[in-house]
């Protein structure tokens, strides 16, 4: 049997109330005005694609011995890099095994739901005993465009695999049109569209029945058939339309989320199945249609599995962890929208040292350090000659992984004076439950939360950003566990 | 079996440039400003010394790296010319050279200069990512220097229970000490007086230091010539000597940063080079022993931990001391009596050697009454260069007899 092993998810810290941003732009277009209701999931300044899909994937391998992961596949239109890989970057900053296999699916909106089945056939044909997926998008709208409002960033991580399997696949039905109704060209940082009546009457409409259809009919199903249908449309008026073109049931359509996050892109329909998963039960059906230069429909069974792997925190957990963007103004400095003055400081070169960081990459991507098999200090940077004053030895040292620990806040300090897109930077020293000790950026939190003995966990997030060369750096930051768990 | 510094060598003569925002100035400029003066106290000519050492930090607002832009500066005549660098602790690693190559008898009279031109850096204070190495940008916090002392607040406030409207009235006092200090001292950077309230109301900086909690950055130079102390009585028959009585230098070994029984509270490092330096000094009593402090007080906290560091004021208990006035400059051990870091003024590569020069001065009582130390004997100044968590101290003890 082969099907999803594990699933997780991952929404922002912060949500931006749409009223927020129609006070601000709607002068320019009153009728943005209809998109202005709930709220889109806003990355923090140093979060994207990359990090949020790293959230992903590593709630998604939750109580999961994270070296038996064969291979990750990232799905995203947003992704950092045009070259290099973006899953290498991932395979790091989830500890996975050197040898993996890793792709990018990127290009058309469907990416998610690509990946899921190029997992999925991998796994079948037994390349491979199981491969993650990790879809994770943070796209852009123009300022003042309706894309602004609708557009929100989420990402959800699952392993595909063999055994232990809580929800198996059991078929699909793909399409594809070169169909451009977003587009974003080689240079472009925000989206383009044609005509929303367009999209809405002749892409949903059309192309999701085709997908829906063509699946029930290769497998002889109904739409009754199945427990939760999962499609990816964000027209509140053509979602009702479609439910009763379908014939889907109100109470079996799964929410896309439009009111909480946003529409995700590639991640979009993940999102809702992992979202769908949390709240499955054995024997329901899962009918996932994604949307974006055409369909994939893909079908899933639930087992008596899901029952015994609720240990994500999941799409409802995040939901559940929302703070305020207080301001429409600091989304656009933290998108780099609005060219803000961040001080002389952030203008000092970022040489990305690439051989440098080449030797440190299990350290700087993977937080992992060692530990001394003599005196059993775990230490990092990883040490070569024990830190431990009393012990001292040599080249006597095990690889261990930080970035899953606990640890607690020693001395801490918000800096006005660092270069920050959202100031004061907060940093300090945390000492890790069992040992180890280092100092770091702290992240989604404010000052006023903080006490020394308060524990944090770490997340992967970017840690510059060098302008003049298009260069993302990532690395670890603390964040306050009341916030994370 | 080796037996210390203490006695062996002798400062002859010492110069200080005014500290502050010398617009008008390059930092060759400041080194033969420096230099004249001290040449003229020693009261020799610059063909009799025989070796020298130039400390600077920031290459890349100053003379670049190496030691020739000291020679031919001042056109040494082809000495050997030395340049050494260790973060704050930088000129009084010059002074330890010029010091060590006298008492080993390599050279009768040595040079030892300190130069840093900070105010061509564009900066209000320090640049961000200088000098920290190819890693640290990779991983290491956005810290700037007054967060990574900054924490020594909330690590204090938290090992002795003082709660943080205490430290800041404890740091708030240090400040106004040493503008009260600087205030009579022309040579100083910062000269007007303020209050405690003025400086508990100061925008925040790195919490919880405010601007006035933060010494100011700017340009300068100090310099000192050294010898035997026989060369010296012959030099200067009428007049006190100044030897120096203790130079310790103690770098962290990681295990602050990395080992986790370090409680971020205090500098491992001052403790260590502190109680060599009393032993090298032969000091039994610092508290009651010595006349005056310089200390690194880059940071008004930092002041405040040192100053329990040095075995000066009782761990946990700094702040009764400063808040009697323990530390002001007519107190029982005055510290910054020249106004310190704070106010005269830190230019890293110089600050060594400016604070064994305001200790130096009192000794040969050359102060105008109204900063004067009560019976100037033995002075102490401190350096402490890097990180809380990983930083060298410098430590030096330099006696009138």
């Amino acid at each position: 049997m082969v099907g999803i092993v594990k699933h997780g998810g991952y929404v922002p810290r912060y949500r931006l109330d749409r009223r927020k941003i129609y006070g601000a732009m709607g002068w320019m277009d009153p009728s943005t005005g209809a998109n202005a209701r709930g709220e889109k999931a806003v990355a923090n300044f140093d979060e994207d694609s990359i990090t949020i899909g790293v959230a992903a994937g590593l709630d998604c391998l939750r109580g999961m011995d994270r070296s038996k992961v064969e291979g990750l596949y990232f799905a995203s239109t947003t992704m950092p890099y045009k070259e290099r890989l973006n899953a290498g970057i991932l395979t790091a900053a989830l500890g996975l095994r050197d040898e993996v296999r890793s792709a990018d699916f990127s290009g058309g909106l469907k990416a998610g739901t690509t990946a899921l089945l190029a997992a999925l056939e991998g796994v079948q044909s037994g390349g491979a005993r199981n491969i993650m997926v990790s879809a994770a998008d943070c796209r852009l709208g123009r300022p003042a465009s309706a894309e602004e409002m609708i557009f929100g960033d989420a990402a959800a991580a699952f392993v595909l695999g063999g055994e232990d399997v809580i929800a198996e696949y059991k078929g699909s039905y793909s399409i594809t049109y070169d169909f451009g109704d977003h587009y974003r060209g080689e240079f472009a940082k925000f989206d383009r569209k044609w005509e929303d009546r367009w999209i809405r009457d002749l892409g949903y409409e059309k192309f999701v029945p085709l997908a829906v259809n063509g699946l029930l009919s290769k497998y002889g199903l109904k739409i009754s058939d199945f427990t939760t249908v999962i499609y990816d449309c964000h027209y509140a008026a053509a979602r009702s339309k479609l439910n009763k073109i379908l014939g889907i049931a109100p109470d079996n359509v799964q929410s896309n989320f439009q009111a909480e996050i946003g529409q995700s892109g590639a991640a979009q329909s993940l999102v809702m199945l992992s979202a769908a998963l949390e709240r499955a039960k054995p024997g329901d059906k899962l009918l996932v249609v994604s949307f974006g230069s055409g369909c994939d429909a893909l079908f899933f069974e639930v087992t008596e599995q899901i029952d015994m792997k609720k240990d994500c925190c999941g799409i409802s957990g995040c939901l559940a962890k929302r703070a305020d963007l207080d301001s429409y103004e600091k989304y656009l400095v933290w998108r780099d929208i609005l060219p803000a003055d961040l001080g002389m400081r952030s203008e000092e070169d970022l040489w990305t040292r690439w051989s440098a960081l080449w030797r440190s990459r299990r350290e700087v991507l993977g937080l992992w350090g060692n530990r001394c098999t003599k005196c059993s200090t775990p230490q990092f940077p990883a040490q070569r000659v024990c830190t431990n004053p009393a012990c001292g030895a040599v080249d006597e040292y095990e690889d261990y992984l930080f970035s899953d620990k606990k640890g607690r806040i020693m001395s801490y300090t918000g800096d006005m004076l660092a270069a920050s897109y959202n100031p004061p930077a907060i940093y300090g020293a945390v000492a890790f439950d069992g040992g180890g000790k280092y100092y770091f950026d702290f992240t989604d939190c404010i000052l006023e939360d903080l006490g020394t003995g308060m524990p944090v966990g770490l997340s992967f997030r970017r840690k510059y950003f060098d302008k003049r060369r298009g260069i993302s750096g990532y690395f670890w930051k603390a964040v306050p566990v009341k916030e994370v768990e | 079996m080796a037996t210390g510094i203490r006695d062996k060598v002798a400062i002859i003569g010492m110069g200080c440039t005014r500290f502050g925002e010398r617009w008008d100035c390059s930092a060759e400029d400041l080194m033969v400003e420096a230099f004249v003066e001290c040449l003229a106290d020693a009261g020799i000519e610059k063909k009799e010394i025989q070796a020298a050492y130039l400390g600077t930090h920031f290459d890349e607002v100053n003379v670049g790296k190496a030691a020739l832009s000291l020679a031919i500066t001042l056109k040494l005549p082809f000495l050997p010319v030395t340049r050494v660098d260790n973060y704050c602790a930088t000129a009084t690693e010059a002074f330890r050279a010029a010091v060590y190559s006298v008492a080993a008898g390599a050279y009768d009279i040595v040079l030892a200069l300190g130069v840093e031109k900070l105010k061509d850096t564009g900066y209000g204070g320090l640049p961000g990512g200088a000098g920290r190495g190819v890693k640290a940008f990779m991983e290491q916090a956005n810290m700037t220097a007054p967060g990574m002392f900054a924490q020594l607040a909330t690590a204090y406030s938290a090992k002795w229970g003082v709660p943080m409207d205490k430290i800041k009235d404890a740091i708030a006092h240090v400040s106004m000490k040493s503008h009260a200090n600087g205030a009579l001292n022309p040579r100083a950077h910062l000269r007007n007086v303020v209050t405690e309230e003025q400086i508990k109301k100061s925008p925040m900086i790195a919490y919880p230091l405010g601007l006035f909690d933060c010494c100011g950055v700017s340009d300068g130079s100090a310099a000192a010539i050294v010898t035997t102390p026989e060369i010296a009585r012959s030099l200067k028959p009428n007049q006190s000597m100044v030897k120096v009585k203790a130079l310790q230098i103690v770098c962290s070994s990681g295990e602050e940063e990395m080992y986790t029984e370090w409680d971020g509270a205090h500098f491992a490092t001052t403790r260590i080079a502190a109680s060599r330096a009393y032993s090298e000094a032969g000091i039994e009593d610092p508290r009651q022993e010595l006349s005056m402090t310089e200390v690194h007080d880059c940071f008004s906290i930092t002041e405040m931990v040192t100053m329990e560091d040095l075995h000066i004021s009782p761990k946990g208990g700094a702040y009764e001391d400063i808040m009697s006035g323990f530390y002001d400059l007519k107190g029982e051990v005055p510290c910054q009596i020249d106004g310190g870091l704070k106010c005269f003024g830190h230019p890293i590569g110089a600050s060594g050697l400016r604070m064994i020069y305001a200790v130096y001065e009192q000794l040969l009582d050359r102060v105008p009454e109204e900063r004067k130390v009560r019976n100037p004997r033995l002075g102490l100044t401190h350096n402490l260069g890097g990180y809380p968590w990983k930083n060298v101290a410098a430590i030096s003890i330099i006696g009138r007899d």
